[in-house]
């Protein structure tokens, strides 16, 4: 056993980096908590990017995760502004600013950084979304735009076209796949996606792919499509997902495979853990591997990363959640929806708008997703966490 | 304890509701709805921990 940690670093000041320190301090931790920010912003919140601040209801400021004056009462050392460029597990040390850092423990929580579309770096009209600073450019440029062109119809695509529309700016979402989020959450609900956008006149372009996004040598002019269609546009997001932040860790020798591999209490090497976006753990319910980019499993996984750091760590086990907005759609899951081959609506129905469904893979439950139905979702996650006979669920 | 819920930030996921569920409730659009807001000390550990939880931050809780 190694002797408790007396220092404790963590590189990451976002939801998961910054949960952990404050649990922590919550378990009791009384020794040197060190947070590295590369962004030059105190942490804050990264859903509301596509939706409150994307539509212009809230201000950056209120994205804050933690209030200022936390940091002081934490007693917690935030570094801002500067990124951590190299680790050497055997030393112990995480390099910051040209300076090796000691460590007793280390969290890496630096998330995932957005995919970019091939040869548009630099180019002008062409936004991801991820930080608060890609937020406000893109709002900025997609209201001056004639129309935007949103490359990916994921979580993101789908969920930016909704805001947009909502500002009444001209979306054209394309996506290879039949329907919005139809990877994520199967092809009933995603048909159901379809037609929500569609009736909120989003311009749907599935199952096209983009060839090449065009330009004039400094502006985006367009995207062509493979079927040779030009869309003219001066405003493209493109969300075609993201990849996890581990370049800093290269030659570390930790599994940089999909993330930075760890076991199940989260653990990547001795003394070394990660948590939020840029994690896979091994998942015992599931017997496998996982890594989960949704806001919730940031929190949950910061605050099991953090008991582990000290020693009391069992393995982290969650029910993974996600949520996403669009229009007044509210839509919700437990577990996992993807790559399931059952699916049944067990309450409330599509017509009406608001509805619970089961996602099963062979005889048991994986997922619930409600349309508009938080409390019966709170409900029927249950089926889930305890993992019911595909029949009784649907019986019941 | 007081506790107060910045409701426009709630995003309806529960996660208050299964870490407290004596004193946090959800409204059929899935917002937070205080069942109490001076609950007694013996549950200010669950309390705590919906406030870390709760994926909007939307929880504030003094002591
Ligand atoms: C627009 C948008 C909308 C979303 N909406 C939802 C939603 O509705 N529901 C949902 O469940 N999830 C949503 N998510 C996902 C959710 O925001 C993420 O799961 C969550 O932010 C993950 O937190 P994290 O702390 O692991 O990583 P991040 O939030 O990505 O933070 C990682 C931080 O580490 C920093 N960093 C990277 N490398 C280094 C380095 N070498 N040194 C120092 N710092 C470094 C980064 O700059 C970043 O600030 C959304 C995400 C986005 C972008
Ligand atoms: S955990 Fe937070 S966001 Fe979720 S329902 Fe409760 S108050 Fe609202």
């Amino acid at each position: 056993m190694t002797p408790p940690p007396r220092r404790i670093v963590v590189v990451g000041a976002s939801a998961a980096g910054l949960t952990a320190a404050e649990s922590l301090r919550a378990d009791g931790f009384d020794g040197d908590v060190t947070v590295i920010g590369a962004e030059p912003h105190a942490g804050y919140d990264r859903p509301p990017l596509s939706k409150q601040l994307l539509s212009g209801a809230w201000e950056a400021q209120r994205l804050e995760l933690l209030p200022h004056h936390r940091y002081d009462e934490l007693g917690i050392d935030c570094r801002l502004g500067t990124a951590a460029t190299a680790l050497d597990v055997a030393g112990r040390t995480v390099r910051v600013d040209g300076a090796d850092l000691g460590y007793d423990r280390l969290l890496i929580a630096t998330g995932v950084r957005p995919r970019t579309w091939p040869g548009t770096e630099g180019l002008r009209g062409v936004h991801v979304l991820r930080t608060v600073d890609d937020a406000v450019a893109f709002r900025e440029a997609a209201l001056s735009a004639r129309r935007v062109v949103v490359i990916g119809a994921g979580f993101l695509g789908a969920e930016a076209a909704a805001t947009l529309r909502g500002l009444g700016v001209p979306v054209t979402l394309v996506d290879p796949a039949p329907a919005p989020m139809q990877r994520q959450v199967g092809p009933d609900v995603a048909r159901l996606l379809a037609g929500l956008h569609a009736e909120h006149d989003v311009d749907l372009r599935l199952g096209a792919t983009v060839r090449a996004v065009e330009d004039d040598g400094d502006h985006v002019t367009g995207v062509r499509l493979g079927d040779g269609t030009a869309l003219r546009t001066t405003c493209v997001l493109v969300a075609i997902g993201a990849t996890p932040a581990t370049a800093w860790l290269d030659g570390s020798g930790l599994d940089l495979t999909d993330g930075v591999g760890c076991d199940a209490q989260c653990r990547a090497a001795p003394d070394v853990f990660a948590a939020g976006d840029v994690a896979r753990w091994f998942h015992r319910g599931y017997g496998t591997s996982v890594r989960v980019e949704h806001r919730t499993n940031a929190t949950e996984q910061a605050m099991a990363a953090a008991r582990a750091m000290l020693g009391a760590g069992g393995p982290y086990e969650p029910v993974p959640y996600v949520w996403s907005d669009q229009y007044d759609t509210k839509i919700q899951a437990y577990g996992r929806t993807a790559g399931a081959d059952r699916f049944a609506v067990i309450s409330g129905s599509p017509d009406d708008r608001r509805f619970v469904a089961v996602y099963g893979r062979g005889e048991r439950v994986v997922g619930v997703l409600g349309w508009r139905s938080p409390r019966e979702l709170l409900r029927a996650r249950a089926l889930v966490a305890a993992g019911v006979a595909w029949r009784d669920a649907v019986a019941a | 304890m007081k506790i107060t819920v910045e409701i426009d930030r709630c995003v309806g996921g529960g996660q208050c509701v299964m870490a407290a569920p004596d004193v946090f409730d959800q409204d059929d659009d899935g917002l937070a709805v205080l069942l109490d807001p001076d609950p007694p000390a013996g549950l200010a550990d669950d309390v705590q921990l919906a406030a870390r939880l709760c994926p909007a931050r939307a929880i504030v809780v003094e002591a």
